[in-house]
């Protein structure tokens, strides 16, 4: 807790430092700003260039719509930052409360805000990973390199992993007329993030439009020429596919090894922090002058039974930085807690897919709008009798009235007639998630109120 | 140059932009959107329709101007 | 004995200011008067409803008495069917598919951005023949014949025949308004017939269209096969009345409200003046504070719903007071005061959710170059009536005439 004035004193002349100079630290930077933050704020990010956005990496860029290079952050408001780019952190003394560069120099810090983020997983095999032609897709580096490299028109591109990165890798190369082959160990794209009846859709998309889609396979080992260049992938049911151009995208990885040693609750899963973004010791006690947003963070969330989430969504990026920034600058009276619905799109083979909530912590689903034939529907998805997502294919201007219904904790099954009026996509079903995993039980938390203004939490203790 | 940026979980498809904008803002499909992140100067009035009519208030453009903010290259 | 709120919106004494009623309206949310439909004036309801799928838009689903004339066939002999703003998925989404495919993107993403050169010559060349300078209607002098011809060379309808459809297109707007006291069998059947003559009068371009096809919008309509399938010959008449009646009743108002504001803002029109990008947040602050479809009177309940506690049950007609929602003082701040530079304007001028307007791009910028010109062209405008006389529509909400007098006009 703060002393009286030792918050007006933060704000007038305090420290303030950004790990990770991407989305979450920069509208950070720009809400802290805009709070009235007149102090010192040094942004460190370990790549060498500005804040820029990602998601048209796998989507513009490889389409050649758009230049890897030319995707900076549009900036809402000066920061009027120290900015340390190309430095990575190396490590924290929290106890002296300074972050440690690659370089040697240390910053010293009031407050710490962690926004490192993911990077891509790499293929395991690191002699295979660095055969010419193997890439992953993360950084604008990466959607550089791959863009050059499909401008050459390779022979066949072999996406791992179908999930949306791999999708829309996929969807790119088809649109440019390269032959692709995505392999997932799943049985069937996107399986893991919106279940088995949704992405049996997307595999027929995907088949549609020219993709050989081969599920239920791991690829084993990826083989090189003399040369050095990929040419080849074996797959674990004894197949081989020459390819010349291999996209790892099998997941991320948490930028959390930095902190390794540093008293910080971060590992492989995460940053743990609490409603507020601020972020755990290792003795689970809560720290009040280091927070933690975007991808790295994992923070409790109200609506699902206050189960650590950790998401990496761009909107999660956004929404968590403005709310560390706040309570950051905040008596504790006054901070507030992250509980927008979560939410992500992605676009592939033409279709927009959006999705509110947590899917994947449903058992059921139910197409309550649109039909699955058509590629254009809003399916919810249940568990333990309330709403607790939903996804919309070509659906989405339908999404705020089922964001509402998670917010409410609505039942599930929705026991009404929509505009629709199909009578067969009436039922649910199972959502066929491969490994199913359980939140909490106990109390529920709703989300009240008409305008974002008068939005509360309202507590419903369990019986 | 004038950067760009679309909250695509607010955007719902209204095709403003693309209407209004069609250099920079493209429909791919009936409801995806396409953009190019980095827009010509000599597009900036468009850009400010399209930014303008978008419902959902999703279109996100540069606001700061000044030079002083320009990030410093790495060393 | 004093009015119910709801005829007071539908009175024409009213027609100059209905903000005051609206202000009303918006302490009771969810507005029920007797047997009447419930009225929702409050933005976050309204924009909530407008994405909510238990409520159908679909004429077939309303209580009798209630029925649209530009969707519902009152009669077997004009047996049309709804146009897509009648309609619900996915038969809405298929017919607006088909309709889009031939003005905006995917398929045609240049159409509307393509004609800004034309919007700039029409506007000028109207301007150029204002007569009296110190005696101008700018309904009949601007604001009617400049959209009308923009829907005339877009659709493919000869400007030439305007005087023939812009009596059924009044008609059918006029019957648009609900009217709960009107003799709703004689106001339908003028208005059924209207909609047949109007029918008939397509069909015979349609005709002409199919064997001589031109660039134009009812030649694509009615030459093209997509996925979708084609467009039978009567939902053809639908789509190309809706476009017709929908292009050239509506735009109408938003340039004229427009240029009412401006001269009520001073200041504005001022800037505006020698600022001509300003006409774009202009026309947003516009939609948001007159704009021209004030209320949505034709939705249902296909459920009981729950809105601020109020269960509206299953088979109501909904009221949505757009205009009010856009007067929300829990949304925007002063609401009443006319300001673009105000930021974060999401109004509800052009609906939202499934049926937002399909014109909206065209109204755009057919509202910017008009008041960006007229700004600029005439000196020293003023009004010669404050308020101007409306027309009687209380939906589609606009001044009959709008008198104005000026020092000359500027090359």
């Amino acid at each position: 807790m703060l002393g009286d004035g030792a918050l007006a004193q933060l704000k007038r002349e305090g420290r303030i430092v950004v790990v990770g100079a991407s989305l979450a630290g920069l509208r950070a930077a720009e809400t802290m700003r805009a709070k009235g933050f007149a102090g010192s704020l040094t942004m460190i990010g370990d790549e060498p260039c500005e804040p820029y956005d990602r998601p048209p990496l796998s989507k513009g860029v490889l389409l050649g719509r758009a230049r890897a290079d030319r995707t900076a952050l549009p900036r809402l408001r000066s920061v009027d930052a120290t900015w340390r780019l190309g430095v990575p952190a190396t490590g924290l003394d929290m106890a002296a409360r300074r972050v440690r560069l690659a370089d040697g120099d240390e910053v010293p810090y009031d407050r710490l805000l962690i926004a490192t983020g993911v990077r891509a997983r790499p293929w395991p095999r690191e002699e295979e990973a660095e055969l010419d032609g193997v890439f992953v897709l993360r950084t604008r580096d990466d959607g550089s390199a791959l863009a050059r490299r499909l401008d050459e028109g390779p022979k066949r591109v072999l996406v791992i992993g179908g999930g949306f990165a791999g999708s829309e890798v996929a969807s790119a190369c088809r649109e440019r007329g390269l032959p692709v082959t995505v392999a997932e160990r799943g049985a069937a794209p996107l399986v893991g993030a919106l279940g088995g009846v949704v992405a049996a859709v997307a595999a027929d998309l995907q088949r549609e439009h020219g993709v050989d889609l081969r599920c239920g396979v791991m690829v084993t080992a990826l083989e090189g020429d003399a040369s050095g260049r990929v040419r080849a992938a074996h797959l674990s049911d004894g197949s081989t596919v020459e390819t010349d151009v291999v996209v790892v995208s099998l997941g991320a990885l948490r930028n959390t090894e930095w902190l390794h040693g540093s008293g910080l609750g971060a590992g492989p899963r995460g940053i743990a922090c609490d409603a507020g973004c601020r972020a755990f010791d290792i003795r689970g006690i809560v720290t009040d002058d280091i927070y933690a947003a975007g991808d790295v963070a994992r923070c409790p969330h109200p609506l699902f039974g206050y189960q650590f989430l950790s998401l990496e969504h761009w909107g999660n990026a956004v929404a968590q930085g403005r709310i560390a920034a706040h309570n950051m600058l905040s008596e504790s009276i006054d901070r507030l807690p992250h509980m927008d619905v979560p939410a992500f799109w992605s676009s592939q083979f033409g279709v927009n897919i959006k999705s509110v909530g947590v899917p994947s912590m449903a058992t059921e689903i139910l197409i309550s709008q649109g039909s699955l034939e058509s590629r254009r529907f809003v399916g919810v998805y249940g568990y333990q009798g309330r709403v607790i997502g939903a996804v919309s294919f070509d659906h989405g201007r339908w999404l705020p009235f089922y964001e509402e219904l998670i917010e409410k904790t609505a039942p599930f099954p929705p026991q009404f007639t929509t505009v629709d009026r199909h009578a067969d996509g009436q039922r649910p079903l199972d959502a066929d998630f491969p490994d199913p995993s359980v939140p909490s039980h106990g109390p529920t938390v709703t989300l009240s109120g008409y305008s974002p203004a008068d939005r509360r939490m309202t507590f419903t203790p369990a019986h | 140059m004038v950067s760009i940026a679309v909250d695509l979980n607010r955007c719902q498809g209204y095709a403003q932009c693309a209407f209004l904008a069609p250099e920079i803002f493209t429909m791919h499909g009936d409801e995806a959107l396409l953009y190019n992140p980095d827009a010509d100067e000599a597009q900036r009035e468009k850009l400010a329709q399209a930014a303008a009519a978008c419902p959902v208030q999703a279109i996100l453009v540069d606001a700061v101007d000044e030079p002083a903010e320009a990030v410093p290259s790495a060393r | 004995m004093t009015q119910t709120l709801l005829h007071q919106i539908l009175d024409y004494a009213n027609r100059a200011d209905p903000y005051p009623i609206y202000e009303e309206l918006r302490k009771t949310p969810v507005h029920h008067e007797a047997d009447g439909p419930y009225v929702i004036s409050t933005y976050y309801e309204i924009r909530s409803l407008l994405h909510d799928p238990r409520i159908s838009s679909d004429a077939r689903n309303l209580a009798s008495g209630n029925a649209d004339p530009l969707a519902e066939p009152a009669s077997e002999q004009s047996a049309l069917p709804p146009g897509f703003l009648r309609l619900d998925p996915p038969e809405h989404d298929r017919m607006r598919r088909m309709t889009n495919r031939h003005f905006g993107p995917p398929h045609s993403p240049r159409r509307v951005d393509q004609m800004r050169p034309e919007l700039h010559d029409i506007v000028g060349g109207l301007i150029d023949g204002i007569g009296d300078p110190s005696r101008i209607d700018l309904v009949e002098e601007f604001s009617y014949p400049f959209p009308v011809t923009v829907i005339c060379r877009l659709l493919g309808v000869p400007r030439e025949d305007e005087a023939r459809f812009h009596t059924w297109a009044d008609t059918l707007a006029a019957s648009l308004d609900p009217d709960p006291d009107a003799d709703a069998a004689e106001r339908d059947k003028g208005a059924a017939e209207a909609r047949m003559q109007l029918g008939m009068y397509l069909a015979g371009l349609i005709e002409e269209r199919r064997k001589n096809p031109g660039d134009d919008m009812l030649s694509q309509l009615a030459t093209t096969k997509s996925q979708d399938g084609q467009m039978t010959t009567m939902e053809l008449l639908s789509t190309a009345a809706l476009l017709l009646i929908a292009g050239h009743e509506t735009t109408v108002n938003l340039i004229t409200n427009g240029m009412l504001t401006l001269l009520r803002n001073p200041d504005v029109l001022q800037r505006l003046k020698t600022e001509p990008r300003l006409a774009v947040p202009i026309v947003e602050e516009l939609l948001r504070f007159e704009p021209p479809v004030q209320l949505l009177p034709q939705r249902t309940t296909l459920a009981d719903i729950e809105v601020r506690g109020v269960t509206i049950p299953k088979g109501s007609t909904l009221w949505l007071i757009l205009a009010s929602g856009n007067r929300d003082p829990q949304r925007f701040e002063n609401p009443d005061h006319f300001d673009p530079d105000r930021p974060d304007i999401q109004h509800l001028g052009l609906g939202s959710g499934i049926h937002s307007c399909f014109g909206a791009p065209l109204a755009r910028l057919e509202a910017q170059f008009a008041l960006s010109e007229l700004a600029r062209r005439l000196d020293n405008p003023r009004l010669l009536d404050d308020p101007p006389p409306y027309r009687q529509n209380a939906v589609l909400r606009g001044p009959r005439h709008l008198r104005i007098a000026c020092d000359g006009v500027r090359p």
